[in-house]
């Protein structure tokens, strides 16, 4: 097993290192610069900006420094927009925050969508399984940029229980709303999953074995059928919950809570090669670190998978 | 079968499945009595109605699926009682295995467990007495090694011990009746052998009444002392094995048995009962296995025969007269 992990760590550093190089050099190749303004800029300026961070020495060179600087020193390079703050310090203090509120809303999306789609199968074709359908077909056809607006017009605007928008340190009232409106989509990814996959392990063998048995209903659903019907729940999660952790462009725009999941766009119209290239790799390293929990996660529930 | 108050009596018993196509009558109004250390063969094709004739009498059937008649076991009806009251007769009075044996246990909990579950909860034992409980049952079907292969999963025994795990976990509560259906069909034939020996062995040491689901003549001969042959969802013809095997008294019992190959008789090719098992969806209103039967009169297609009784302890369902069943 620790064999196997260590493998697998091994293994992630060709993959960033294909993914820092693959996505180098698309931005190299794509037009439009960093400081291309509405202003007319003398073109020796722009040569000398361009001379100051860099971006007048051959590709080779630029994306050798940048892997030098990051293996070696950790430096992810500084800004082209945040004039006086680098990737580093960006990320710093933008994570934290898409860290909160995203594993809060996993915590929400699979205790409410695992319960809904276990309880849906189970009481498959009654009221409970009809409602449960209906709410995650609802939550999942609710874009999250139009239920954050909704829930501003609620919760702050017409009840005045909770704050429209900052993020305060993460003071829990400032949490809520982002977590609601980040969660809903995947709460609904997770309710018909499993209720798609526990609805097949109820037909399985073995839950007949279990009921010719005489276990009643309770141990057969917990003991018997639960763990396969997670896995592939399971397999959904580890993307989900990289996705959920980086956050999400509408949170952080709409509720002004600083996060990192603004620069994913913003770092890709501003041409902010820096911020692009922190936030691609943080990415990377992140799906690949979630991949692997989940497989030992699947080896720690499926005994005939051992590494 | 002559006993006032037999183990299990079934009357009538009729299995229909809704499905899109509209209704599926998969049994068509069994009865029968199994005895206390009785052994019965149920026989027949796939198709036949013999799994779902168990299912309904555990009421494991899917769904779909609804019983009609009569199960009686210990003299009190058992058939279509909610969950709760059959948790006290399965496993209990009444187990059950599997055709199965790869997919029967649950691939994700150590057998040990699947075992020791059965005894806590129906006889209130301790985890630690169940275990012992369950090493010791494993003993009894051979399993060597018993004891440390509680802490083993289903995927690391081949599928003959599954079949004996399943056999144990069936007889930890000691039932009354064992329902094995096709037992044997999805093991290789030399394990087969094995299994049945260790079926006949269990009621001789337990006192285990046993129902044999099985479309294999050749394992039912030495191994049951009466015979059931269904078709189509109804009963054929039943009796002593010895005596259904001897002068069988239906067609489709001939035809069975000639389908069965043989080593000592050379033979050109396998030898098959002409035409396709019936379409329960549509029924004839006569016999439904007159369309493929050699010895169809007119009377055949119009009106099912009933089963009358002949020969003392026999019963058959055929309007063709017995001396007419010939090879």
């Amino acid at each position: 097993m620790f064999a196997y992990i260590l493998r697998r760590l091994l293994l992630a550093i060709p993959v960033l290192l294909i993914l820092v190089v693959v996505t180098f050099a698309l931005m190299y190749a794509a037009p439009g610069s960093p400081f291309a303004s509405e202003r007319a800029v003398p073109a020796a300026v722009i040569a000398n900006i361009e001379r100051a961070y860099g971006l007048d020495r051959p590709f080779i060179v630029q994306i050798g420094s940048y892997i030098w600087n990051v293996v070696v020193h950790f430096d992810f390079g500084p800004s082209f927009q945040y004039r006086d703050q680098d990737v580093n310090d960006l990320i710093e203090q933008g994570f934290p925050v898409t860290l909160t509120y995203g594993f809060w809303s996993f915590v929400v999306a699979v205790i409410v969508g695992g319960a809904l789609g276990i309880a849906a199968a189970i009481r498959h074709n009654t009221w409970l399984d009809y409602l449960a359908v209906g709410v995650s077909i609802g939550a999942q056809v609710l874009p999250n940029f139009v239920l954050a607006p909704i829930l501003v017009l609620v919760f702050t605007l017409w009840l005045g229980w909770l704050p429209g928008g900052g993020w305060q340190g993460g003071q829990i009232e400032y949490v809520i709303l982002p977590v609601i409106a980040l969660s809903t989509s995947f709460m609904a990814s997770i309710a018909r999953i499993a209720r798609a996959s526990m609805l097949e392990v109820m037909t399985s063998n073995f839950i007949r074995t279990a009921r010719a048995k005489g276990l009643p209903g309770r141990t057969i659903v917990f003991r018997h059928a639960l763990k396969p019907a997670l896995l592939p729940v399971l397999s959904y999660l580890g993307p989900a919950f990289v996705g959920m952790i980086t956050g999400s462009v509408v949170i952080d725009l709409y509720f002004s809570t600083g996060g990192i999941g603004q620069f994913f766009v913003a770092s890709a119209l501003n041409r902010d090669y820096g911020v692009m290239m922190g936030i691609t790799v943080l990415l990377g390293a992140l799906t690949i670190l979630f991949n692997l929990v989940v497989d030992i996660l699947y080896a720690w529930i499926d005994p005939k998978i051992r590494y | 079968m002559t006993d006032a108050k037999p183990l299990l009596r079934v009357r009538d018993l009729k299995v229909t499945f809704d499905t899109p196509d509209g209704a599926l009558g998969a049994v068509n109004g069994i009865s029968l009595d199994v005895g206390a250390g009785d052994t019965l063969a149920v026989v027949g094709e796939s198709g036949s109605g013999k799994t779902q004739l168990a299912f309904a009498m555990l009421g494991l059937l899917a769904k779909n699926g609804r019983a009609e008649g009569s199960v009686m076991l210990d003299g009190s009806e058992i058939l279509n009682l909610p969950d709760s009251k059959l948790n006290k007769v399965r496993a209990q009075r009444v187990s059950m295995i599997f055709q199965d044996p790869m997919t029967s246990l649950n691939p994700y909990l150590r057998v040990g467990t699947q075992m020791a579950e059965v005894l806590q909860l129906h006889r209130g034992m301790s985890r630690r007495e169940a275990m012992k409980e369950s090493a010791a049952m494993l003993d009894a079907v051979r399993i060597p090694d018993a004891a440390s292969r509680l802490a083993m999963y289903p995927h690391e025994f081949s599928g003959g011990m599954r079949q004996r795990i399943m056999i144990a976990m069936s007889l930890l509560c000691r039932p009354a009746l064992l329902i094995a259906d096709e037992p044997t069909t999805a093991l290789d034939v030399t394990v087969q052998a094995q299994i049945m020996e260790l079926l006949s062995e269990i009621r001789a040491e337990f006192g285990t009444a046993i129902i044999l689901i099985t479309h294999d003549l050749g394992i039912v001969a030495g191994a049951c002392e009466r015979t059931m042959v269904m078709y189509g969802g109804r009963v054929m013809e039943a009796g002593p094995t010895e005596k259904l095997f001897e002068a069988p008294s239906h067609p489709y019992t001939l035809g069975l048995l000639a389908a069965v190959p043989r080593l000592d008789v050379a033979q050109d090719e396998l030898r098959t009962i002409p035409g396709d098992p019936p379409d329960l969806l549509s029924l004839p209103p006569g016999c439904p296995f007159a369309p493929r039967c050699p010895l169809a009169h007119p009377p055949c297609r119009e009106t099912m025969p009933p089963l009358v009784p002949f020969d003392g302890d026999r019963v058959r369902a055929c309007h063709a007269p017995t001396e007419e069943v010939k090879p």
